[in-house]
């Protein structure tokens, strides 16, 4: 599955467009990463376990998203975007959302 | 000692124990920081980083193109937030935090970057950064924290000697 967020691919043809997949999560970390934070934000520096937390809520929402695409028959996703919010404290919501389209090799090689 | 002194003594040595602290191993560990981004930042001159939404013209066609990620949460120290409690009573910039963010931005697009690298890309195209809230700042008195995700499209110029 090929995954970018521009709206071509190079060296592809896009021969279908099956429409818009998404896949969402809402992640949270334990209460002692929440604490270690609140540690941290006295020393400052960078807080692990929430870098942690975005990379885990991105890789969910993706492979959401792709098996959705997966599901229309697709086998790339382009202009995929996106979106996180607050919901609450301490958690990350993270929204990811593209285009599932079928493609091929390009005839003629560039 | 007089119980009736300790805790007005309590009450002021603790946020200057705090401060000193956020001025010591705050700055310090800043500067670390932004002494290894430049250092990094030197070792990816070589990427190609753009922010247009089309591949430009040398992409080599034959290598897929495939997305890439990079996240950084950076915490203000607790020196940071005092200031930025001071200038919020004058208003005008808030320098504790602009660097903050500086560090977050560069932080985030490097890691893309390395990761790009990791798997044999040397550019990157349409690049977008974007924040992300977990410590919701504005609901907590006296912390802050920068969350940033950069990402973007990893693709092979086809001039490039790898």
């Amino acid at each position: 599955m090929i995954v970018v967020n521009t709206e071509t691919i190079p060296g592809m043809q896009i021969t279908q467009v099956k429409g818009i997949v998404q896949g969402n999560t809402v992640r949270t970390k334990h209460l002692g990463r929440d604490l270690a934070a609140g540690f941290k934000n006295l020393m400052g520096g960078e807080l692990r376990g929430y870098t942690e937390l975005l990379i885990e809520a991105r890789r969910q929402a993706l492979e959401r998203m792709l098996s959705q695409a997966e599901q229309l028959g697709a086998n790339a996703v382009v202009n995929v975007r996106f979106s996180t919010s607050a919901v609450t404290q301490g958690a990350a919501e993270l929204y990811a959302y593209g285009t599932a389209v079928v493609c091929q090799p390009d005839a003629a090689p560039v | 000692m007089d119980p009736d002194l300790l805790g007005p003594l309590c009450g002021l040595g603790c946020p200057a124990l705090l401060l000193f602290m956020g001025l010591t191993v705050g700055t310090t560990v800043e500067r670390r920081h932004k002494r290894r981004l430049s250092l990094r930042e030197e070792e990816l001159s070589g990427m190609l980083v753009t922010d247009l939404r089309t591949f430009p013209p040398d992409t080599d066609a034959s290598a897929n193109a495939r997305l890439v990620f990079g996240e950084a949460v950076i915490a203000a120290d607790y020196l940071k937030t005092f200031l930025a409690r001071i200038r919020k009573i004058f208003g005008g910039e808030m320098h504790s935090y602009l660097s903050l963010m500086e560090r977050a931005r560069r932080e985030a697009i490097l890691r893309m970057l390395e990761q790009a690298q990791e798997f044999g890309y040397d550019s990157v195209c349409n690049v977008r950064l974007e924040t992300s809230n977990i410590g919701m700042a504005q609901g907590r008195r006296g912390a802050a924290m920068v969350e940033v995700s950069a990402f973007g499209t990893a693709y092979r110029r086809s001039g490039a000697a790898l």
